[in-house]
């Protein structure tokens, strides 16, 4: 790929000038794997070493509270959890939101990649304003939600009473659905432009060519979004979906801000939370770490295969 | 399909515009209420009568500048030092051939996807054992993990554009290794770890789950997790108009980078997505 290991930098300069090495392949080899290592290190060190602890700690009753009560158990914290009903309500409220808001946010995201990519007037106003919400802190946008569901100090019964479903005295937060629903819509409100972005970026790769030719042939703007434009952008759509499905299972701040839980909103993180610093129920919590980690690469394993993301396109390997 | 602006386009722009700064308007309305019109309940959009009093009070809260010092610092410094890190390596990635390159951008692709609350537990253990629980290296070392991931991948694609021959251009004709380096690559490479930097910035300063659970304190508590305390004595009645008033605040340095790096920001994060 290249032909000298130049000095790059002042780290370097000590160590690689054109030393004229005998075997210039294991040369850079080694200088490669001494840049990556401080990184790959740093990753492993607040990742996989806590998750083997996390492994080791679910096996025991431990709880922070009586460190001298540990108590080897087995596999019983897993038994616990997988048969408590709670931890399967939290899974399913967990993969609802997931499918609901990604599904929306995907249709809303190419809405907004659409008239992105057609604009010609302001573009750098709506490339400012779209980064807004991305940019935002998300116990912001769940604050300034709530705000606006609120009972008392919210806009959105006074504005949307007309509906047959929404009144005066909607209390939106009494409720499992209407809790749910406020919920998603601060993430969706939040993530959209993220994903706008990157189906954006899939948009811009689409020959316009292709879709001259199909409009010269006749197609009709249907067809060719559904026969042009969608399936040449499907690599774009697929990593957008798989970053956001993940993320979206990883649902933790707008629940801890809007509802604390409560109305049966809880998702598997806050879950976990709950478990391990509410209740410092260390054993029992980690077991819960341990299958949310477990959940997680399941679920991406799943949208890969299902969807055949193309992987090395996801690390950026061009 | 590009260059006609048709009905439609017009449409779709002001609902972009309103989805985009309607909250946003709407946090700063509620921010100008006074203490009085919430805890009476006001349902309008606007202020009745406009304060400016909720500004000078959280300012005066020293909990709140407290939170927005910790917040600066954790952010930078874990910026900073991500950033370097992620130089190094992308460098290495983007230009040298070795063994585990495919592992690196693998293992990469994990920990951006990795539920941050697994980790909740086990870190809460150990940082207890180091004496990091409560402290800044306590949250900017996970922080670094989490964003290195992002940063080696945009400085990458960043990287794999940079026509590298031009430094040896520059040797050849007359300049030394480290003149080469400085007056060719750095500007070229300037841009991509700008745009990490932004990237991973924006990270720390949304962190909320380790932000929560690793602190006890003011002395690190950032600004997410001391608004989720800040509650007030009833829960049922939140200090609306101050919290309103906080996020305001702690939005206004994500509005600045924004409006002056716009371009970079989508560049940034789109390489990762779709061939750089």
């Amino acid at each position: 790929m290249t032909t000298t290991v130049a000095p790059d930098s002042e780290r370097d300069v000590k160590r690689s000038p054109k030393k004229t090495v005998s075997d210039r392949t294991s040369a850079e080899n080694r200088l490669g794997i001494k840049l990556v290592a401080p990184a790959v290190v740093l990753m492993l060190l607040v990742t996989a070493w806590p998750m083997i602890q996390a492994l080791y700690l679910s096996l025991f009753r431990y709880r922070l509270t009586a460190p001298d009560d540990r108590e080897f158990i087995g596999i019983d914290n897993y038994v616990t959890v997988l048969s408590d009903s709670l931890f399967w309500r939290d899974t399913w409220n967990t993969l609802l939101i997931m499918v609901v808001t990604v599904a929306v946010e995907l249709v809303i995201g190419f809405a907004f990649a659409m008239v992105m990519h057609r604009i010609v007037f302001a573009r750098g106003v709506m490339r400012t304003s779209i980064l807004i919400p991305y940019g935002i802190i998300t116990v912001v946008s769940a604050f300034a939600w709530q705000f606006a569901f609120s009972l008392n100090n919210g806009f959105v019964n006074s504005w949307f009473n007309w509906l047959p479903w929404i009144a005066e005295d909607t209390n939106w937060f009494g409720d499992h659905w209407p809790a749910m629903f406020a919920i998603m819509v601060s993430e969706i409100w939040k993530t959209t432009p993220f994903m706008a972005l990157l189906l954006l970026a899939g948009l811009a790769q689409v020959s316009e060519d292709m879709l001259e030719a199909a409009k010269v042939d006749g197609a009709t703007w249907w067809q060719r979004l559904w026969k042009v434009i969608l399936p040449n952008m499907r690599a774009a759509i697929m990593v957008a979906v798989l970053f956001r499905a993940l993320d979206a299972y990883r649902i933790f701040d707008n629940i801890f801000v809007m509802t604390r839980g409560a109305q049966d909103t809880e998702s598997i993180s806050f879950l976990t939370y709950r478990q391990v610093i509410e209740q410092m129920q260390l054993g029992l919590g980690s077991a819960l770490s341990v299958i949310l980690f477990l959940s997680v690469l399941l679920l991406a394993w799943l949208i890969v295969k299902l969807f055949k993301v193309d992987l090395a396109q996801a690390r950026g390997e061009g | 399909m590009r260059g006609k602006t048709t009905i439609g386009t017009w449409i779709g722009f002001i609902m972009i515009m309103l989805w985009c700064l309607f909250p946003v308007a709407w946090i700063l309305s509620l921010s100008f209420k006074s203490e009085g019109e919430t805890a009476t309940g006001s349902a309008q959009f606007l202020p009745k009568d406009p304060t400016f009093d909720n500004y000078s009070a959280i300012l005066d809260n020293g909990d709140f500048t407290r939170a927005l010092i910790n917040s600066f610092g954790i952010s930078l410094i874990a910026t900073v030092l991500s950033v370097i890190l992620a130089t190094l390596a992308a460098y290495a990635i983007a230009r040298l051939e070795f063994k585990g390159k495919r592992f690196v951008l693998s293992l990469a692709l994990a920990i951006a996807m990795f539920p941050v609350v697994a980790l909740v537990g086990p870190l809460f253990d150990m940082w207890t054992t180091f004496g990091l629980f409560n402290t800044w290296p306590g949250l900017i070392i996970p922080y670094m993990s989490f964003t290195l991931p992002l940063a080696i991948w945009t400085l990458s694609a960043f990287f794999r554009e940079i026509p590298w021959e031009m430094e040896q251009a520059a040797q050849v004709d007359g300049a030394t290794t480290w003149q080469a380096f400085r007056k060719v690559i750095v500007p070229l490479a300037a841009p991509g770890v700008f745009t990490a930097a932004i990237l991973t910035f924006f990270f720390a300063w949304n962190e909320f789950v380790l932000a929560i659970s690793l602190t006890s304190t003011t002395s690190s508590r950032t600004v997410p997790a001391q608004m989720s305390f800040f509650v007030g004595p009833d829960p049922f009645n939140p200090p609306y108009a101050q919290l309103a008033t906080a996020s305001v605040i702690v939005t206004l340095p994500v509005i600045v980078i924004v409006l002056l790096f716009q371009r970079k920001i989508v560049a940034g994060l789109t390489s990762g997505a779709v061939k750089g």
